[in-house]
Order: structure tokens, then sequence, then C-alpha cells
């Protein structure tokens, strides 16, 4: 139930007054509630669960924890202590 | 429509997918565990995802995974099923919900056989299709099953609160929202506990924060790490508890930082609030747990389903053989109960944690861990 998929804000439009979008996921665009993250440009990853997005993806950290973690696999057995 | 860009799909989930990655975390996880530990997922989106991906059996064996409550078709007391069975039943009724509350058994039937009969039961995706369905239908009253954690909350607020603004007065909802620390804080209070640390539910979190788990870590000295969906995101999560646990800490620490920050999603929680109230909240096969739920606050009263219609004489009948109750609070494991497999399976459920396909029962039996062996891991 508590699913969320991200997916890329590719139109932003009001409704009703408050602030709408389409948002696609891998190529399925769906009307997606964005009143919960206002600050959302076009082009950004929205989490989105059940018609509205709950979270704006943090692109940067995203990047930052896959770096850190294929880090970790080239330290392999020596192992660094820093998932965290 | 916009034609999706080629490197679109799937991005942000097939990188925490990745073998390589989910290898390293796995070998780092048995590197660093020395002693049995036991802990809970909440989340039964996670309990799912966990057996989807075999990640379960691929754990070391001093690693205990329990399941926790957090699957709100659950927990939704059988009262409720059956009131909202009533209402959907009622000819001037348009019943919306979300598609998975449809085969829970109430106490005689089930929603999928009402609409089966000719009653109008719909499946909506988001809340908002509730509002678009009453303007559209003014001679009908439209009834949405409002259940759900902190995630689904703020959708459910924002129908009510677009229908207050809008002055559509044929929408009502039936509510039964739940919250996750009370939930933490009733299984880490019950005398038979096991469990020592927490991978907290990542989309709850998103809405909420964790802020409100740091006091819990700290009463109850447990770690509790927020955690995503995806392979990589369920084995960080664990790799930070465990730990956590051999260096005898007890944090509330962040494995899903491209979501969920400390606050949360404060336009959200505003709006909830606006909303909705905390009251006392019955399990489903759990029980009363204080403070546990979320209710319409008294100004939107208006749109409460209970107030609407006549429906507060309702006698429910629980199975007599179901243990669903112990499962999710992490005491039984779902072969442990005589009907598992037997009287008990997805096409003919007897308890809601065998018909919800994120119940615990139910992906036990669809990923062939029938009994203690097929579920041992060596
Ligand atoms: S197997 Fe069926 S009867 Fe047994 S606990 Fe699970 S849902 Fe209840």
């Amino acid at each position: 139930m508590c699913l969320g998929i991200p997916g890329r804000v590719v139109e932003i439009f009001e409704r009703d007054s408050i602030q709408m979008g389409k948002v696609d996921f891998g190529g399925i665009i769906k009307e997606t509630c964005l009143a919960y993250v206002p600050e959302t440009a076009v082009g950004d990853y929205v989490i989105v669960h059940a018609g509205f997005a709950i979270s704006r993806l943090n692109e940067a950290e995203a990047q930052e924890t896959l770096a850190m973690l294929q880090e970790m696999i080239a330290l392999g057995e020596e192992s660094g202590d820093d998932t965290a | 429509m916009t034609p999706p860009e080629a490197d679109a799909t799937l991005r942000y989930i097939d990188e925490f997918r990745r073998p390589e990655l989910v290898r390293r975390l796995l070998d780092e996880i048995r590197r660093t565990v020395t002693r049995p530990w036991t802990i809970m997922e909440i989340c039964g989106g996670q309990t799912h995802a966990f057996m989807r991906f075999g990640l379960d059996e691929l754990l070391p064996d001093e690693v205990e995974l329990v399941h926790g409550p957090g699957c709100p078709v659950c927990v939704t007391p059988l009262e409720l099923i059956d009131k909202a069975i009533a209402i959907a039943s009622r000819p001037d009724t348009i019943f919306c919900s979300f598609g998975d509350m449809l085969r829970v058994p109430g106490s005689h039937t089930d929603l999928f056989r009402v609409k089966a009969a000719g009653g109008d039961v719909r499946i909506v995706y988001s809340p908002l299709e509730c509002l678009k369905i009453a303007r559209e239908n003014p001679d009908r009253e439209v009834v949405f099953f409002a259940i759900g954690f902190e995630t689904t909350a703020p959708g459910n607020a924002m129908l009510v609160w677009q229908a207050h603004e809008l002055g559509v007065t044929n929408i009502s909802m039936l509510v039964s929202h739940v919250r996750v620390p009370p939930a933490i804080t009733a299984i880490l209070s019950s005398p038979g506990n096991r469990v020592r640390g927490f991978l907290a539910a990542g989309h709850v979190c998103a809405i909420m924060g964790y802020w409100e788990y740091e006091p819990l870590a700290e009463r109850f000295q447990v770690p509790i790490v927020v955690t995503g969906f995806e392979p990589v995101d369920l084995l960080r999560g664990l790799l930070m508890t465990v730990r956590q646990l051999e260096a005898g800490r007890h944090e509330v620490e962040n494995a899903y930082g491209r979501t969920v920050s400390r606050e949360g999603n404060r336009p959200a929680q505003e709006l909830i609030s606006r909303v909705f109230e905390p009251c006392d909240r019955a399990w489903r096969g759990i029980g009363v747990i204080p403070n546990s739920g979320w209710r319409l606050r008294p100004e939107f009263a208006d749109f409460d389903a209970e107030k609407r219609f006549p429906i507060s004489d309702i006698q429910t009948q629980e199975s007599a053989v179901c243990i669903s109750g112990l499962i999710l609070q992490g005491l039984k494991k779902p072969y442990e109960c005589p009907a598992f497999g037997t009287a008990c399976t997805p096409a003919h459920p007897l308890g809601a944690t065998m018909v919800s396909s994120e119940g615990t029962c139910a992906a036990y039996y669809r990923y062939g861990k029938r009994n203690r062996q097929q579920n041992a891991r060596n």
C-alpha cells in the first residue's frame, strides 16, 4: 500500500487551485497531484504514491549513496566502514 | 503525450537493484554480524520485497527478519470491512476503494462479491478521483474507504479539503487511518517481544520525517533505520541496523536519504493535521493501540461516512483459527498457523494477512515458505 515510485515531472498545471502535473514513469505518464512538493520544476524526479507526489527526489543524495557503495566494492575485503 | 526519454526508464530503481552492490552489502552484513539479532521491517511492502528478491534467504543465519504490522489492509478492523460492505450494498451509493480492499473477507462477504451482485463499487488509484466521480454524479452518495498509514493520509486529507473548499457535499469517507510510532511502542512493550532493531518504512518517513522515532530509540534502546524498498536500500538499512546492534548503539539513522529528510514533508503534515486528529484505534488481530490512529476533526464531521449512514449496530465475527494478530506483532510465523496453506490460501483467505499482497501470510504462501524447513536458510 505504501508503494512509492520515482518518476520525472514532464508538465505542471493547476486544477481547482491546486498544483497538478504529469509524471513519466519510464514511458507511462500519469496525472499526479504536486501540491505537497510545491518547489518542484519540470524535469525533477518525485516519489509518487496513490496519485500524490510525497517527496522530491534528492538526486545529489542518490548519486552520493551510489558512489559510496561503489567505493565499498572497490575497497573489497579491506572494507570501508562508512555505509552510514 | 510526451515521448519518454530513453534514459528515463526506471531511473532511480535499476541503480538500486544492481547485483554487485547487493552482493557487496550481503558480504558486509556477514562480516559484521557476530551474534543472533531479530530485526523487524515494519512495512508490508518491504516484507514483500525481501521475499520477492529472495534476499531473506541470502542473509546470514544470525539475522532473523520478523515482519511487522505495516500492511494497512491487514490491520483494518473486521468491523470496518463490514461497515464498508453495508454502505457499498446501498443502491444510492458509489463506493470507492483502493483495489486491495476488495477481496478482504468481512464477516459474511467481501466488496468484490457486492460488486458482482450489482453494487457500484469502484477501484480508484488516487483519492482525488472520488471528487470527480462525486461531481459527475450529484444525485448519488460517493463514499471513499480511507485506510492506510501516514503515507496515504496526505491524499485522503486533500480529498476532504478539496471537497470542503469546492462545496462538494455528496462525498464522505470511511476512515481508518493508522500510524507507525504507536505500533512500534506497542510491539516493544509486549512482554514476548524479541525485536531488537527496526527498519522504519521509508515512505511513511517521507511524509512524517523521522524525528518522532528518536525518543523511541532512546526509550527502548533499539536502533531504528529509515529504509527504502529496493534490494540495495533494504540491505543497506539492515547493514546499518546490524552495525548499531553489534556496537551497542541505538540511534535513528537514515538509509533512504534520497527520499526522506528528518523533518519530512511539511505541507503534507500541515494538511493532515488540519483535517485529521489523533485517536485510539483498533488494529485487526492486535486490539486497540492508544493514540495510534487519525480520525476526521469535528469541523469535517459532515464528511464522516459513519455519521452519514446507519451502520453503528454491526456485529462482527472473526475466524477462530486465524493467528494473524500474533504474526503482525512478529510473535509467530505463518507456518505456525494450522490453517496456513490448507484451509487458508490466497484464493480462500480466512484472515487479512493472507488476502493482501503485502500480508505476511500471502508472501510466505506465494514464495513457497510453507514450513519451518523451507524457511530455513541453509
Ligand atoms: S494463514 Fe490465514 S488463518 Fe492463518 S494466520 Fe494467516 S491469514 Fe490467518
